[in-house]
This record gives C-alpha cells, structure tokens and sequence, in this order.
C-alpha cells in the first residue's frame, strides 16, 4: 500500500521536473549541451542628413513581423535626440526629434535577430483593394495585361507568377514596356506590380528586407512581392515570378512607404551595414523566454548575480552527489564514515582536483588519527576532545598548506577547502572504531568513505551535468524521484551478495 | 551477480534494505525504541513483567557522578560497565576481579589490570556520548556480572558467550548463540570475530559455527567442537524472547539473553535493529520464517504458547531423529 505511494509521489515528481524540463528545452530552446551558440545578425541603420534651422523629425521604418526571425533586442543611438517607435502603415516606425540641431547628423538604429523557424507571424487577412485610378494610356494596359494573365493561370498564385512572367518576358510586349517605362528602381518596379494586381482585386504589397548572409558593410534592401491569396500571404521573387523568399530574408518594411522620412533636414541618406555575431544559446531562450511571458525564466538561475550562479554551480551538484551516496550505500552496501562526509569530500575534490584531493586527505586523517592517539592519553572529556582535534585538523592544514609552499608545490595549499569540522568528526570516528573494532574496520570504512568521496566526485565533475543541471534545475525533481525509489529499494545490497554467498549453495 | 541474488531470494535470504524498509520501519515504531535503546529502561521494563536480569547496582547519569563509582562497587569483585545506549556492544568494559595488591586496580575479562582512574575516564566517555548512538550524552550502567554456564566453557574465550533469538511478531524465529574468541577481546560480537553459531529451535541444540562469514566447526582458540551443544533452559529461553515481544511492543526485536551459573538465564538486552548475520550462523534465510509466522499468527497467544508454536515450527528435519 505504501510502495504504491512512494510509486506515485516518484511518478509525480519525475513528471513535474521532465515536464519543466522538456518545456524549456523543447519550447524556449534552452540548450542541452554546454558552450552551444547560435548565429545572431545585428543589422544597423544609419541616418544621415543635414539639418535646417528649425526642429527636426526623422523617421524610420524598422521591421515588425519578421517571419523567421525573432528579435533579441533593438536599440537607438542618437545624442540628443527623443526617441519612440509606434505603428504605422508599413510596420513599425521609429521616430526622433529634436529642437535644434546643428550640421551633419548621424543617427542609428540597430536590431539584432536571430532564427527561429516557428515564427509564422503575418498580419491580418486584407480586405480587396480598390480599385487603382490609373489614367489612360496605361489604364489600357493594365487591362490588357489582367485579362491575358488571368486567361493563363487558375488561382491568386498561377496569375501572380504569370503576370511576372510576362512582365519580366525578354522581349516584352508593348503594354508591359509602357507600364514600366518610368520604373527605375527595384521598389518601384515591385509597386507598379502591386498596381497591377490590385486593379485584379488581389491584396499585395512590396516588402523590403535583406538576406542575411554574414557581414554586410552596406547592405542593399532587396524588393520583394508578398501577395494574399484568401488564406496567407505568398512571396513571389519579382524577378522570375518563382514563389519563394531568399534564404534567411529579414523583412524590414512592407508597403510603399519611404523607408526614411526627414522633416527639417536634407540630403537624407541611409545605410545598412550587417553583423553576424555568435551569442550563447542560453541568453537567447531566456530572450525568448521573457518575451513570450514564461515565467519559468523569472526563476532562472542565469538571472542571478554571476557569483551567486558560482555558488549555485556548485551547490546544485550536491544533490547529484547524494544521489550517487544513496546508490553506493544501499544498492552497492559500500560502508562509510558520516552520512554526508563523502559528498562534502568530494565537493573539496573539486577544487583540489583528485589525486591531490586523496593525497591531502589521506595524510589529513593519518596525521589526524595519529595526533587522536596521543590525545588519548590524556583522558579529556569528549567534547573537548572532539574541539582538540577540530583545532589540530586546522593546525594540520595549516601546516599541511605551508609545507608543501615551501617545496614548491602550490597544490598543498588547497587542502584548506577541506571542510575541517567533518574531518575532525572523521577522525574521532574512526579513532573510536579503531579502538572498539579494530584497526581493519576503521580502515575499511576509511576507504569505504574515500571510495564513495571519488564516485561522487567524478560524477559531480562531469560538466555537462552540471551544465545540465544549472540550466535545468528541475531534474533535480528527478533526481528526488530516483531517491526516492532507492529508499524503497528492498532488493540486497551487492555486498550483501557476497557476505550471504554461503547462503546461496545450500 | 543476478543469479546469486535470485539464488539468495530462493533461500529466503533477508537484505539490509529489506529488513529496514519492510520490517523494522513497519513493526518498529520509533516511539518504542527509548524501551530497547537505553538500557536502564529495558531493564526496568522486563523487571515489571517478571523477567530475570542482571542486578543493576548503580547508574552514573552525568559527570558529576562518575566520582560516586568507588562507592557504588565498593564491595564488588566483579561487575560490568555498559553505556545504557551503546550498540553492537561497543563501550563495554567486564571487570572480574579486583588486583590484589593494590585495592583501587581493577582486572578485566581479558586479564588486563586497569586502575580506577582509567575506568573513570571510560565512564567520563560513556556519559559524553562516544558510545551513543546518537553521540548525545549518555547513562552508564554498573551492573551485576554474569557468571556463565560452563556448558559454554569449551567455546568461548574469556567474556561471556551470549544468545541472540530474532522475534517476529511476537514469535521467536531464528536463534544463534555468540562465542567470543580471542580475536573479539571477549565480546560476544560477530563483526568483532566472535564465532556465531546457528540453534535448533525445536531442541535447542547448537549447529556449525560461523566467523566472518566463514562455516567453521571448531572454536578457533579453544579448538572445541561447536556443533551439538545442548544449551540448558531452552524452552525458558524462549519463552522469555516471545515475552520480550510483550515487553517493548516491537514487531522485529532481537534479544539478548546469558546463561548464569546460579541464576539461569537473563535478559542481557534488547534490540529493535536486530543484525542479519543470525542467518549465516544459522545457514538458513528468515524470510521463509517470517513468513509463515504471519500465516500462523494468532493476536491473542499467550508468550508460552507462541514459543511452543516456534520450537513446533521451526525444529530442523535432522532433530526428529
């Protein structure tokens, strides 16, 4: 009845820290591994112009939905200048003003993004467009080019990709070469598509964006055609009608709006200069995390203060140390000294690295032991032995730190992270066990102690667990689930199996 | 490693994990445990219910009263010093006489000669707590001690051979007495090197000895067969283990019992974690037991009548001879 409970509560347990777990891995893209990055492009524009005499607004169009991407952060750098973004026709515009301003001005906005395939955003179904008042001559072609197209094709898409076709045939016929004959720039020629498309009723509209692609000094905005066919939004290449987008294409704006739009100055330029940069994984989910509102990221350690996340690093493990006692304990039945003493060893372990760890050790508790002999001798009461023997472990360090400087040996002096009060409580322990059990006891449950002190070590050791753990601090749910389990564990102990072996032949 | 742990189930073999988990955390209410780990409340106990223990001379509860020892066995040749809350007989000093040149040296079991102050300083460590536990202060008891059996003379090495009946429910399941050897400074411990030997429970006749998990047929100092002893007072022996049931109202309890020259046998303690090893003295599994104790077991069996239904139960097929 009550195994059944323990079962549960596991079960329980396991779930929540999986759950949490998966979530964050899965959905806010936590990493599993340590050191992973992922590519974040920043890409910035610079404004330039020349002031007038009177006040001065600049604005900008800058990207909104970016289907793809995912916005890390945006900034502006503009000395003097008041600063906001609002919604506008296009998108987003960022706007600056300032009363007064002299000679040339600079001013940036920059935006770093990221991947992300599971951004699909795209606006709103469009209502038809009207009508465009288009004057004759070309109020003819534009007719005679619907009718041909849509003559050729069969729905939103098969006429985009006609009318395309047509308008970018080698040899165009004369109502094409008329329609385009003022277009002089790729924007335009987007837009006189879009005209055309709307005297179909079909919604569409020019976006503007860059292929990111490694570093850019001055990027060129490249035009593209994003059409509505009823359900979604379709991206036709102007250029060959082809439905597709360009690899990694960063929407800036959408619409015929200008990109920039200086009120008081002059000789407007912008450039576009792009920068692919590598940022931690984890900064980016936690990013992303914060945006979309998790609140599992408030909890996140990566919030901390960076020492106070050192100090978490390490206690963290300390459970995963415990875990590894238990299962040496009472699955593998190995004796030691102290409930915790392993884990506590195992966590100086760390900082002493092994070898020196189970060198300074074991000449801590011989020196110990031996200077607990003598104590012996003078019969003190037992707290006040227990308090000698804390002082000479402290002693014992002390010289243990400054013996080894002197040779040379800088390793020696980090036997001072040892925690001295279990090793004081080690060595009256074992003292005790000597005299009472004699000395193949003590020095078994010695080594039974040193043995576990390593396992745990080597597991707390391991980075990726830690890493693990840290970003992930719900398996450590898991980790009290297997606990648990062990401390309903009813099967032998490995040692059991040998000191019962005679058991087993009758 | 699979197939001698499916072996080791077959034979009914009991696990440290097991033992803790379905047993002695479910027999054992915690709330008990005062009644067998402090000594002089056991001995209280199983005075009420009219057992027979070791006299208890005096008790030495703090520091200040470890200088009232010369007084308490002023007219003592021998006696025992045990810290009411030790386990696995740590703590435990036997005074056998006194040295005959000087008053104030006393001799042990072993024959070592010992001065006043040092069981001073033994009694000072007992009531600190080195030997509790929980290393929280501690009592000292100074008790009356035994003279054993010479039935047990051949087989053991100076201390006092004991016997240790493991009681289930009320019923005793498995029996071993304990040798001490040379190797075990006179204590009847088996993880010190004492010889355990498994009983008969249906005659109460020794079977082959034990040490260090080892079968062994002969004491290893005295050279002594240990097989086929026939320990005296068995069915009263038993009966008091089912009683100790009564007594401390634990479901998994081990008793301690000796057997006196004069006063025949006596409750030396009781424990609520009682040791797996009676089942290698014994080269049989308590599962099996336990498990038909359960099938039989009768809430209202007075502790005579349980210890019949055992000796009926478990007597080896080789005593019907």
């Amino acid at each position: 009845m009550k195994q059944r409970y323990v079962y549960v509560l596991a079960a329980l347990l396991a779930v929540m820290g999986l759950s949490v777990f998966l979530y964050k891995w899965q959905v806010l893209g936590f990493p599993l591994g340590e050191d992973q990055e992922r590519p974040v492009w920043t890409i910035e524009a610079a404004v330039g112009f020349e002031s007038g005499p009177g006040s001065i607004t600049a604005q900008l169009q800058i990207p909104a939905l970016t289907p793809g991407f995912r916005m890390l952060n945006e900034h502006s750098v503009s000395r003097g200048y008041g600063f906001g973004t609002d919604y506008g026709g296009g998108g987003r515009v960022a706007q600056w003003t300032i009363r007064r301003a002299d000679g040339d001005q600079k001013i940036y906005y920059r935006i770093s993004v990221y991947e992300d395939e599971s951004v699909d955003v795209s606006d709103t179904i469009p209502p038809f467009p009207p009508m465009p008042v288009i004057n004759e001559p070309l109020k003819t072609a534009v007719d005679v080019l619907v009718r041909d197209a849509r003559d050729h094709s069969a729905d939103t898409a098969s006429f985009t990709a006609e009318l395309l076709r047509r308008v970018n045939a080698p040899s165009p016929d004369a109502n094409v070469e008329l329609l385009l004959s003022e277009v002089s720039s790729d924007a335009e020629f987007v837009g006189v598509i879009t005209k055309v498309l709307a005297s179909a009723r079909i919604p569409s509209r020019v976006i503007h964006g860059f292929p990111l692609s490694g570093r850019q000094r001055s990027a060129r905005l490249v035009s593209w055609l994003e059409v509505h066919d009823g359900d979604q939004w379709l991206y036709f290449n102007p250029a060959t009608g082809e439905e597709m987008l360009p690899d990694r294409y960063l929407v800036w704006w959408r619409g015929n709006e200008a990109l920039v739009n200086v009120a008081g100055g002059s000789n407007v330029e912008v450039d576009f200069a792009i920068q692919e940069n590598h940022f931690d994984a984890v900064t980016i989910a936690e990013t992303q995390a914060a945006q979309l509102g998790a609140s599992s990221v408030d909890f996140s350690l990566y919030s901390l203060p960076i020492q106070t996340q050192a100090v978490y690093g390490v206690l963290l493990m300390i459970p995963i140390g415990a875990l590894v006692m238990v299962i040496m304990r009472n699955i593998v039945g190995i004796d030691a000294f102290g409930t915790f003493m392993p884990v506590l060893i195992a966590l100086a372990f760390r900082e002493t690295k092994l070898l020196w760890g189970v060198i300074l050790f074991t000449l801590l508790v011989a020196l110990g032991l031996s200077i607990r002999f003598l104590l012996e001798r003078l019969r003190l009461l037992l707290v006040p032995r227990l308090s000698a023997v804390l002082i000479v472990v402290v002693l014992l360090m002390l010289f243990i730190s400054l013996t080894s400087h002197r040779l040379g040996l800088e390793t020696g002096l980090s036997v001072a992270l040892f925690p001295m009060v279990i090793i004081a409580m080690t060595i009256e322990r074992m003292s005790v066990v000597w005299e009472e059990r004699g000395a193949s006891d003590a020095i078994r449950a010695g080594l039974g102690s040193l043995v576990v002190a390593v396992a745990a070590y080597v597991f707390m050791g391991m980075s990726w667990l830690e890493h693990l753990v840290f970003t992930f601090p719900e398996l450590l749910l898991v980790v009290l689930a297997m606990v648990v389990l062990v401390g309903r564990y009813t099967g032998y102990r490995l040692t059991e199996l040998q000191r019962f072996k005679a058991l087993g032949l009758g | 490693m699979l197939g001698t742990a499916a072996r080791l189930r077959d034979a009914g073999v009991l696990g440290l994990n097991e033992r803790n988990t379905d047993y002695i955390m479910r027999l054992n209410p915690r709330r008990y445990y005062p009644r067998v780990d402090d000594k002089v409340l056991t001995k209280e106990l199983a005075l009420k219910a009219g057992m027979a223990v070791p006299d208890l001379y005096g008790v030495i509860a703090n520091q200040g009263e470890v200088r009232t020892f010369p007084d308490i066995v002023e007219n003592l040749q021998s006696f025992v010093i045990k810290p009411a809350a030790g386990s696995g007989g740590d703590g435990i000093l036997v005074v056998t006489g006194r040295s005959e040149r000087k008053r104030d040296c006393f001799r042990l079991s072993s024959g070592e000669i010992i001065s006043e102050g040092e069981i001073l300083y033994h009694l000072s460590n007992i009531v600190g707590g080195q030997y509790s536990l929980s290393g929280n202060p501690d009592k000292a008891l100074i008790e009356y001690c035994v003279h054993f059996d010479p039935v047990f003379a051949n087989v053991s090495y100076q201390g006092v051979p004991d016997i240790r009946v493991v009681v289930y429910r009320g019923y005793p399941a498995m029996a071993m007495v304990r040798l001490p050897t040379r190797a075990s400074d006179g204590k009847a411990n088996l993880h010190q090197g004492a010889v355990g030997a498994g009983i008969d429970m249906g005659i109460g006749v020794t079977l082959n000895g034990v040490l260090d998990d080892e079968i062994v047929d002969e004491h290893p100092d005295t050279g002594a067969l240990i097989e086929g002893l026939e320990i005296p007072h068995w069915n009263f022996i038993l009966e008091s283990s089912a009683k100790g049931y009564e007594v401390t109202e634990l479901g998994y309890l081990g008793v301690d019992m000796v057997i006196d020259r004069d006063r025949g046998p006596l409750i030396l303690e009781m424990n609520a974690r009682p040791g797996l090893n009676i089942q290698i003295a014994n080269c049989a599994g308590l599962r099996n037991r336990i498990a038909r104790i359960d099938e039989i077991h009768n809430k209202s069996a007075e502790p005579a009548e349980r210890a019949r239904i055992a000796r009926r139960e478990f007597q080896l097929e080789r005593g019907i001879q």
